[in-house]
């Protein structure tokens, strides 16, 4: 293929577009991210090829699979565009009559357009969706409406704009000047200044220095980057290559790991569609500027996602963090200044560039500028990866874009961060998405994770879970982590289990300052947060496991009768139509009663009962 | 086409889990001798590959069954459902967490999050990712994965 000179660029990208606005072709963009093609995706986009065919619509409609559309509950989904019409929850079987109902008599099919939980109306179009209302994409500018697959889709959309100008027109202290203004901070988590980040390792002396990005997203409940790199796989690439002319470097890395096999699959074909074009390699659109650029695929371990931990594990060593200073930006990589930026935060930088770093700046906070990514997940009903403006409120995430607790239960807590993170309750939800004012409230930003939980958590479960968690993935390498969080896991164990002391909790207290001074990386430093959260907001509920011996959420078996109260029970027959291993006894017009012998504590009568008659 | 990029490479070392995976996947896992032959293709001792192997979740050390099923366990997961569905498999495999089945076709592994939390409960089968499971659904996968296997076993 002929390298693209930056004329080349303007070029193509002129004459996608004018082709584009000329065809008269509708798109059927359907969504091909990975939780999609579990859920069918493939065989619904086979489908509708061949319908399509068939019915010899092939000059007026194009296929296009795409990345993550983002409204992972309602999935496999379909929009038809540009009319911007949603299609939720496909199956090959109802391929037929939306051809035939839309694109032949050109009516909406009633059944399959998204139905509002609260209104019960049916909404047709994708942008009146509050989940898509309330949301601003940039980072995911181009989720849901290009194919990953296809540079040329990217071009078309401004893609490698960016790039053009930041390696034609910027010296590498422009793009840092333009970085610093944006106020972009690291999505990963920690929120250092980016620019700032570059400009250490861009003064850092030495002939050869490194260029990763963190695509080793392992924090329970985020799915941001995965679904980044399988919708806009090009928009990372481009975010590493202006970062390697900032700090000049001339080689780079993606860490990505191996549980995301479509991801890695996406990005190689980007990388090696950006290299045919002279896109990356030698001479960059004719810039004179080199960059080449591979993927590493980590092996499974969750460490690797810490900075130091993920350098070793390409140097091929065991991924285990070391202690800090020296800084990566002094020695990172085979001991090279390097920066390390995750996946989001790269694939905001081609629009910084373009756009200029007060473009960026003018939607956020103070000291959260710009955008942030979120997966949602857990008791909500839009589960999710969405885009919203730093500031908006965790209440507005969690109702107006996740659509609420299902099933009329109440909330109870949202976790951000993950393990490192901590829980909120109801009545901080109106802090907003800020670096700074959640960590006021005990959790973090964290890289994105947002797990809604609803009032039949147990949160001392939940806190038992997450060290059960660290312990599991735990380096070994430093003693407070590694023998710390097991004895916490321990003291929680015991109080779930009904044996607890309040002596326990003033141990956990006091051994989570020790871990948080003394471990030696971010991992360990942050283990005890799910603790120490949960004791901030829900200490009653500790007290209630030790104190009464009670489990309030009705979670811990051990604190649990397995009886059924004879005045709640409606003798309904639920928890005797669930239970898996017929401990239930149970007529027509009978109260239920629990066989102790036969059951084996699942809770799945707990769950399906409706009045709380379990106990 | 590996050895020509360590070959290449300013850092062999960078390439060492690469060539334990190929090696892997042509074994089905990495006995004594597969490490002592990846080790060779590296230059690195052997023993620097084992603490590798037992670093890493996707590096098996022990034989291991044709499909490996990695059974997500964090915390989307384990709110909808993991444990009754990780007994389910048990059950049905007849096998316990970190066993392969007699026929050799099922090894069953604890893998922590795996980022499919939008189809949770979620599992990995040869990094394929199946989602939301229920015990139904996982009936189906392994009657699926049964017949595929007797199609593609030379009798």
């Amino acid at each position: 293929m002929e390298k693209l000179t930056f004329e080349g660029l303007q070029q193509r990208q002129k004459a996608l577009s004018e082709k584009a606005a000329s065809a008269h072709v509708s798109q059927l963009l359907i969504c091909g991210g990975t939780g999609c093609h579990a859920t069918g995706s493939i065989k619904v986009i086979d489908a509708i090829r061949e319908e399509i065919r068939k019915q010899g619509l092939t000059d007026k409609y194009e296929v296009v699979e795409t990345g993550c559309n983002g409204f992972c509950a309602m999935g496999p989904i379909l929009v038809v565009h540009p009319e911007g019409v949603f299609y939720q929850k496909l199956k090959a079987d109802d391929v037929p009559t939306l051809v035939q109902e839309h694109l032949i008599d050109g009516k909406h099919v009633e059944k399959l357009l998204y139905k509002d939980p609260n209104t019960k109306k049916r909404i047709p179009l994708q942008d009146d969706i509050p989940f898509f209302s309330h949301q601003m994409p940039r980072v995911l500018r181009n989720k849901g409406l290009i194919d990953p697959e296809s540079i040329d889709d990217y071009i078309r959309r401004d893609g490698y704009q960016g790039t053009a100008k930041a390696l034609l027109e910027m010296a590498p202290e422009e793009i840092i000047a333009e970085v610093k203004t944006s106020g972009l901070r690291g999505r990963g988590g920690a929120g250092f200044p980016t620019g700032l980040k570059w400009e250490f390792a861009s003064k850092s002396p030495s002939e050869v220095k490194f260029v990763l990005c963190n695509a080793d997203e392992g924090d329970p409940g985020a799915f941001m980057d995965r679904s980044i790199l399988e919708a806009d796989p090009h928009a990372v690439i481009e975010g590493m290559i202006i970062a390697a002319k900032a700090i000049n470097a001339h080689q780079g890395y993606v860490y990505a790991r191996t549980e995301y096999p479509l991801a890695i699959k996406r990005l190689q074909k980007a990388i090696d569609d950006a290299r045919a074009m002279g896109l990356m390699g030698e001479n960059i659109l004719g810039s004179g500027f080199d960059f080449e650029l591979e993927i590493y695929q980590g092996a499974g371990a969750f460490v690797c996602g810490e900075e130091t931990a993920l350098m070793r594990s390409i140097e091929g060593k065991r991924g285990m963090p070391r202690p800090r200073p020296p800084f990566p930006a002094h020695k990172g990589l085979w001991e090279k200044p390097t920066i390390l930026n995750n996946v989001e935060s790269f694939a905001n930088v081609a629009q910084i560039i373009l756009n200029g770093g007060e473009w960026y700046a003018s939607v956020g906070t103070e000291k959260s500028k710009g955008t942030k990514v979120f997966a949602i997940s857990g008791d909500v009903n839009n589960i999710g990866l969405v885009e919203v403006p730093m500031g908006a409120s965790l209440r507005g995430i969690v109702y107006d874009v996740g659509g609420g607790i299902p099933k009329k239960k109440k909330f109870k807590a949202v976790q951000l961060g993950g393990p490192s993170g901590g829980c909120i309750p109801e009545q901080y939800l109106d802090t907003p998405v800020d670096y700074d004012e959640i960590v006021k409230v005990g959790a973090i930003m964290g890289s994105g994770g947002v797990i809604v939980m609803d009032e039949d958590t147990c949160m001392v479960d939940m806190a038992r879970f997450f060290m059960d968690f660290i312990q599991d993935e735990s380096c070994g390498k430093c003693t407070p982590c590694r023998e710390g969080t097991r004895r916490f896991l321990q003291l929680l164990e015991k109080i779930c289990d009904g044996k607890g002391e309040l002596a326990d909790i003033d141990a956990l207290e006091e051994m989570a300052v020790v871990i948080k001074e003394t471990a030696l990386c971010g991992l360990g430093q942050t283990a005890a947060n799910p603790v120490l959260s949960t004791l901030r907001y829900f200490r009653d509920e500790y007290e209630a496991h030790v104190l009464e011996k009670r489990c309030p959420a009705k979670r811990c078996v051990n604190l649990l009768k397995f009886e059924v109260d004879p005045d709640k029970c409606t003798a309904c027959g639920m928890c005797f139509k669930a239970c898996p291993a017929d401990a239930v006894i149970w007529k027509k017009k009978e109260k239920a009663v629990i066989d102790k012998e036969k059951c084996v504590k699942c809770l799945t009568c707990f769950a399906k009962c409706k009045f709380d008659a379990i106990n | 086409m590996l050895s020509q990029q360590i070959q290449a490479s300013k850092h062999p070392p960078e390439l060492v889990v690469d060539v334990m995976m190929a090696v892997q996947e042509h074994y089905g896992y990495l006995s004594d001798e597969a490490l002592e032959e990846a080790a060779a293709m590296v230059g690195m001792a052997p023993t620097k590959l084992d603490e590798l192997a037992t670093f890493y979740t996707f590096l098996y050390r022990e034989p291991v069954g044709r499909y490996v099923i990695h059974l997500c366990d964090s915390v989307i997961c384990w709110m909808d459902g993991y444990e009754p569905l990780r007994d389910h498999l048990c059950k049905k495999l007849g096998i316990q967490m970190g066993e392969t089945t007699p026929d050799g076709l099922f090894t069953l592994l604890p893998v922590c999050c795996i980022g499919y939390c939008d189809r949770s409960p979620a599992m990995l089968i040869n990094k394929k990712a199946y989602g939301p499971l229920t015990s139904e659904k996982i009936d189906e996968i392994l009657e699926t994965l049964r017949s595929e296997a007797a199609e593609t076993t030379p009798s």
